[in-house]
């Protein structure tokens, strides 16, 4: 069997259709948008049929809401500071503490610049307390900035329901969706979301092109400053090529997004239970109830992420895992951690995250690899003895200083 | 993924002398679950000969913890205890035919689990001397509390401080705002305010060993010479060749021949020169290629 791709909220495979359409703007329709001849004749209408696709998929009301940029991380940046920039007079932001680094970073170096960072906590399934958050609205909150759906659990905030109470409060409301945008429906013109962030490498376009979306009417700071390029709001030569992919791609979510829910969600449910069925001592983090059809957080107890994901790859598996060793860093995941699951569990996290393009084939294929992967690494775990934990393992094994 | 070895995956894939062995009489326990590693050596050593006849690992970590822990079994079976305890985790590290900087700690946490199983089996407590952190020069692997153990121990005030004593940031300069951020917390632990036009205390006068008396120039140079000379046989196996130009100051400006000179290679040849000829001569180096004197030269002119 050839390998099996489930790493698919890390990145996605560009769709072959979607290549096929940016092909004549790298080397046919490579003229400067701007320009008047006839290199560049049918860019400017590329352009605009891109941001078509986009708000369609989106549901935005008007296209000119649209705003391109070079990826996720510059969207998170320019909606953060774009509010603080606006509103000098408000010093205070509210976000999660598992929001993705693209907005936890930024908001770590605004706190030393003296900005008040408010990170609501999850529950031990990722959920937020809403109360809570209605009692942090103020009037010195310049933004809410809350992801729509968590990269590592699936977990889907209510951020539909946040943005109406942001909005009470006369609050600018920001999401990070790319994890959302294309796998779960969204019409955006019926909220009171201010500003969204898309990222087009994880629904099948390119890497390197994001979108800012910016409500009509939102008050707004560009990040970079420059020429006319969409509408003074994003200075720099437009990325054709890959606007017009990022178009083709939210093109064919739109046509791919019951599939995604009903197939691949089905292929995404049989691997969970087929797994968690079969090996002892393993579930499913994030909130099951709510969730992104395409991905399941499986932490296997008393084993590590790393080594479980280099015997999934030598079986020609792709996956990932929240543990510290595969990001270099010495904690688990920030988001294993603010579900305050136990160390033991978090180092062997392994999140399988499918597309369009896994065939329930792949999946049985993964639920008979897993378990014997598993098996082999607990036989050389201090926390394992035979079929089962040692008996209190944190007690048991108590290694000199932690 | 990581960038492992053969070495590394084999002893991964296939790892020796896994599980506890029975009748074991030294146990070492060491690492921290919350940095996601830990490990359980434990040890049979003949009473008499002190000999460690046999050896097994259990390892909760990632792949090259569990493939130091294999190799770590193999070096030491057959040892003395005297003997095993002169393991340094760089033997660990090179037997494995090297890890990736940020890996490092798992040969750290080999070499730690032996020095607790000789205590245990001495009737001893094994204390850790060492704090673990955020991994901040990825080019010569120091540590945050390295970094900032040093910042305190010698009051220092700028970066360039910190890479004389420590190394970091002498490489790429990538994690120079980082260490601007661990000087201006320290400093102001101290009451003090980090200034980032402040000049470098002089490396000499400052540097935390000198034993020997400070060499002359001409001494400096030849000893400089002399390390470079060491490292010929190695590059001319490669198809190049190094050759020294002239020092000045701080930099060393030298002439990368053959298959070296242009690749991309040469930039990782310099760094491991630079690492080499720091390690030797105990004070910050900083290794050029001698064509960029001449550019600076021009500029100058
Ligand atoms: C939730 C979330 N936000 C932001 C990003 C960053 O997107 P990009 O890689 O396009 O900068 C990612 C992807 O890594 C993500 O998962």
């Amino acid at each position: 069997m050839s390998d099996i791709y489930l790493d698919n909220n890390a990145t996605t495979r560009v769709d072959p259709l979607v290549v096929k359409e940016m092909l004549p703007y790298f080397t046919e329709q490579f003229g400067n948008p701007s320009s008047i001849h006839k290199f560049a004749d049918g860019v400017a209408r590329g352009i605009k049929k891109a941001r078509k696709q986009v708000q369609e998929l989106i549901g935005a009301e008007h296209d000119s809401e649209i705003i391109f940029t070079s990826c996720g991380t510059e969207s998170d940046s320019t909606a953060i500071l774009s509010a603080l920039k606006a509103q000098p007079n408000r010093k205070e932001i509210i976000t999660t503490s598992v929001e993705h680094p693209a907005i936890l970073s930024l908001c770590e170096y605004l706190e030393k610049d003296g900005y008040t960072i408010h990170r609501m906590p999850v529950d031990k399934a990722g959920r937020l307390n809403i109360e809570a958050y209605q009692s942090m609205l103020s009037d010195k909150v310049a933004i809410v900035s809350v992801m729509w759906a968590n990269n590592e659990t699936g977990t889907i905030f209510p951020v539909e329901q946040m943005a109406e109470m942001a909005h009470e409060a006369g609050i600018m409301f920001h999401t990070d969706a790319v994890q959302a945008v294309g796998k779960i429906p969204m019409m955006l013109k019926d909220t009171k979301i201010d500003m969204l962030s898309i990222s087009g490498h994880k629904l099948h376009a390119p890497k390197g092109i994001g979108v800012l979306y910016l409500r009509r009417g939102a008050r707004y700071r560009p990040l970079l400053r420059g020429g006319h390029q969409e509408r003074g709001r994003r200075a720099g030569t437009e990325n054709t090529a890959s606007i017009v992919g990022l178009g083709k791609a939210c093109e064919l979510a739109m046509e791919h997004i019951e599939f995604e829910n009903t197939q691949v969600k089905a292929m995404r449910d049989r691997l969970e239970r087929g797994i968690i069925e079969q090996v002892p001592h393993s579930f499913a983090t994030g909130d099951l109830n709510k969730r992104l059809p395409n991905t399941t957080d499986i932490a296997f107890e008393y084993i590590e992420g790393e080594a479980i994901l280099m015997l999934l790859n030598k079986a020609g598996i792709a996956a990932s895992s929240g543990s510290a060793c595969t990001s270099g860093s010495l904690e688990p995941s920030h988001v294993m951690r603010a579900m305050d699951i136990p160390y033991t569990a978090a180092h062997g996290t392994i999140r399988f995250s499918l597309s369009r393009y896994n065939t329930m084939q792949e999946i049985d294929e993964v639920i008979k690899v897993v378990p014997g992967i598993v098996e082999n690494l607990r036989k050389l775990s201090p926390y394992w003895d035979g079929d089962k934990p040692v008996a209190d393992p944190e007690q048991a094994f108590q290694p000199t200083y932690a | 993924m990581w960038d492992y070895s053969e070495k590394v995956k084999d002893h991964f894939f296939n790892p020796k002398n896994a599980g506890a062995v029975s009748e074991a009489n030294a146990i070492g326990e060491v690492g921290s679950i919350s940095c996601g590693d830990a490990l359980r050596l434990t040890l049979k050593v003949d009473e008499q000969s002190e000999v460690i006849e046999d050896a097994g690992f259990q390892t909760f970590g990632c792949g090259s913890a569990i493939a130091s822990s294999s190799v770590l079994t193999e070096i030491i079976k057959g040892k003395t205890l005297e003997e095993a305890l002169n393991v340094s985790n760089q033997d660990i590290a090179a037997e494995l035919d090297g890890l990736p900087p940020e890996k490092m700690h798992c040969s750290v946490m080999g070499r730690e689990a032996l020095q607790a199983a000789v205590a245990n089996y001495r009737g001893e407590e094994w204390k850790d001397d060492h704090e673990e952190g955020a991994l901040i020069c990825k080019c010569f692997a120091v540590d945050e509390p390295m970094i900032e153990e040093m910042v305190w121990a010698n009051k220092l005030r700028t970066v360039e401080d910190v890479t004389n004593f420590t190394k970091a940031g002498g490489g790429c300069a990538a994690c120079h705002e980082d260490i601007e951020n661990i000087l201006e917390k320290v400093l102001k632990e101290r009451g003090e305010s980090f200034d980032p036009t402040a000049v470098a205390e002089t490396p000499a006068a400052a540097a935390p060993e000198t034993p020997k008396a400070p060499l002359t120039n001409l001494q400096r140079i030849k000893k400089i010479e002399q390390v470079l000379e060491a490292l010929r046989p190695q590059l001319m196996a490669d198809g190049g060749d190094v050759e020294l130009v002239e020092v000045d100051g701080n930099t060393v400006y030298v002439n990368m021949t053959g298959a070296c000179s242009g690749c991309q290679m040469a930039a990782m040849t310099i760094a491991g020169i630079q690492q080499r000829l720091m390690e030797e001569m105990g004070e910050f180096l900083k290794v050029v290629p001698a064509s960029e004197m001449e550019k600076l030269h021009t500029i100058g002119a």
